[in-house]
């Protein structure tokens, strides 16, 4: 009896535990070895560079250059993003006719495949059929016709940006409205006779009660930031934006790596950006813990 | 100003016409106008020539132009792709599926030594993005020789696929009742028979949920086939590509031949079984990633 359960427990874990091993978890491990050879590809030759490509990295200029769009984004996207959202789902606690529409509008960007999002906002930033010059020409506005969006060094990453808030807004949204469903009526209608208004309930009661919400919130955007390889990709035609205006660590690793032939190179980047999002992941839940509340 | 309360969401007390209303309204149809406008946008110019798609951007096709979409079925190959993607992720989510619920049973109902090792070596692959791992998993493709093969595709969709979904169905397996298992042990009923004939179907709802939070995630899946399935040197047709490498393929193809209604077509096709599933499982899916949030 004990033995057939154990055999049991091996059998169903063997197949997928092998298959998880070798495809995910190795490549990770990997990284770090790699990163510390001088590793062209073409062969099994993988020789010893010590931290040279470390110190290599730190050297240069066009991996600040995109280390530096994630570190933009990183400090705007979960504010923005975290902002629009709470205020989003205060909206829809007023008693509104049509939230379930709403609702289910708002969240479609989350489920577009990158390339759908990517491509549809290529046009609306399009210098002469854009939308987005369209509505500027209807405005009024005619210093920017025909401004190219996405081929000036200035605007790319910002333009970029925009997109990242449009698509993860309506996620961040019904996450908070599930949390806000949680939180008891009975605190609202003790605020209420108190005098509160609608305003300070949500300020001294939802958002206290949502904390554990905006952490996760926090985390996973902080986490986003350092990546945005696709949405950088498909926007900037693979290139990283006019003069790398738009680049992002992990489409220069790509380039680095599968452009270049640089292995170790491109892992020493990898290696980096996995102590950062490591880092980050720590900093962000520790400095956001709060002493739970209990109800 | 009315003051609005909390207790008029419930009971629905239909509030007296005011300005903040109004505003709220403004602010949400607003938002919902710059999520539906793109897309609309973008199917009515998929029924456009491309003359009317430069010259007049904003008014709508004067005969329905039904030969894009052909077009970019059969001479753009989307067909090919679509067909493509097909092969990959059904199988990949059966697999995924089937592997991830064997060790969410195995970790839920049963105690062993090494359990928290598998559950946190699990977990841990969480919290990394792909990326991260891609330049050793092309190496790895290769020594395999799976390397631009859909088995290979397969496989790691499935590999990556396995975190979120043992954990998902973890949760799950903790909740079912106990009482069925041990009633069919005591019938002498072996632990693959009850996983097989009595958990796995208690598990419907719950593989049904997560089954298309993987298909939304596989079938978008952009980084693994740009990478694995590049084909350089070996497929100068592109007949082997997946649906977003098609897509982008073919957008970067309108910076030298420009075929826009082609591409509108192309995106407007590429949206509709996102769009279907999305409509008829909103609830699920909603769920099911807020879920993975809140307990991640």
């Amino acid at each position: 009896m004990k033995y057939g359960q154990r055999s049991f427990i091996f059998t169903f874990l063997f197949i997928p535990v092998v298959i998880y091993v070798i495809f995910v978890a190795i490549p990770y491990v990997t990284s770090m070895a790699v990163s510390f050879t001088k590793w062209r590809g073409l062969t099994m030759d993988l020789p010893f560079n010590g931290v040279n490509n470390f110190v290599k990295l730190f050297n240069d200029p066009n991996f600040w250059n995109a280390l530096g769009h994630n570190a933009i984004a990183l400090v705007v996207l979960p504010p923005v993003i975290i902002t629009m959202a709470l205020i989003f789902a205060f909206l829809f606690t007023q008693g509104i006719r049509g939230s379930g529409f709403f609702r289910i509008t708002f969240f479609f960007p989350q489920v577009m495949s990158a390339i759908i999002v990517g491509v549809l906002w290529s046009f609306i930033y399009h210098p002469t059929l854009g939308m987005l010059n369209g509505l500027l020409g209807l405005l009024g506005i005619t210093s920017l016709q025909n401004f190219p969006w996405l081929g000036d060094p200035s605007t790319v990453f910002g333009a970029i940006l925009v997109v990242t808030v449009w698509q993860a807004v309506g996620f961040y949204m019904v996450l908070f409205i599930t949390g806000m469903e949680t939180i008891p009526s009975h605190f609202y209608e003790a605020a209420r006779l108190d005098g509160a208004n609608s305003f300070m309930m949500f300020t001294r009661i939802t958002i206290p009660m949502l904390w554990e919400a905006i952490r996760t919130a926090i985390v996973f955007l902080a986490l986003g930031a350092m990546d945005m390889y696709a949405i950088v990709m498909i926007m900037t035609n693979g290139s990283g934006g006019p003069s790398r205006g738009a680049d992002v660590v992990p489409r220069y690793m790509v380039e680095a790596a599968f452009t270049n032939g640089e292995w170790g190179y491109a892992t020493a980047m990898a290696v980096v950006l996995m102590l950062i999002i490591l880092a980050l992941s720590i900093l962000s839940l520790r400095f956001t813990r709060r002493e739970t509340l209990e109800y | 100003m009315a003051t609005p309360s909390w207790t008029q969401q419930k009971t629905r007390v239909r509030s007296p016409f005011s300005a903040w209303k109004v505003l709220i309204y403004l602010i949400l149809a607003l938002w919902a106008f710059m999520v539906i406008f793109p897309m609309l946008w973008a199917t009515v110019s998929s029924f456009k020539t491309d003359q009317e798609i430069f010259f007049s951007p904003w008014s709508l096709p004067a005969a329905l132009q039904w030969d894009n979409f052909s077009r970019a079925w059969t001479k753009a190959k989307l067909g090919i792709y679509f067909f493509n993607t097909i092969m990959v992720i059904i199988p990949a989510i059966m697999l995924t599926l089937l592997l991830s619920s064997m060790v969410a049973y195995v970790l839920a109902r049963f105690e062993f030594r090494g359990k928290q090792i598998v559950f946190y070596l699990f977990l841990t692959g969480m919290m990394f993005p792909i990326f991260l791992a891609l330049v050793p998993l092309y190496f790895v493709m290769q020594f395999s020789g799976l390397l631009n093969t859909f088995h290979g595709l397969i496989i790691v969709y499935v590999a990556f696929s396995l975190p979120f979904t043992v954990f998902f169905l973890t949760g799950f397996f903790k909740t079912l009742p106990t009482e069925m298992a041990e009633a069919a042990m005591m019938d002498g009923a072996s632990h693959y028979r009850i996983f097989f004939n009595v958990m796995l179907p208690l598990a419907a709802p719950a593989l049904v949920s997560v089954g298309i939070f993987n298909f939304l995630g596989q079938w978008n899946q952009f980084i693994l086939p740009n990478v694995l399935m590049s084909n350089v040197g070996l497929d100068e047709s592109q007949s082997r590509y997946v649906l977003s490498q098609g897509l982008y393929y073919l957008y970067g193809q309108q910076f030298y031949q420009s075929d826009w209604s082609g591409l509108f077509a192309a995106v407007t096709l590429v949206t509709i079984p996102t769009l279907l599933v999305y409509v008829l499982f909103h609830d699920r899916i909603e769920a099911g990633l807020t879920v993975g949030a809140l307990k991640g």
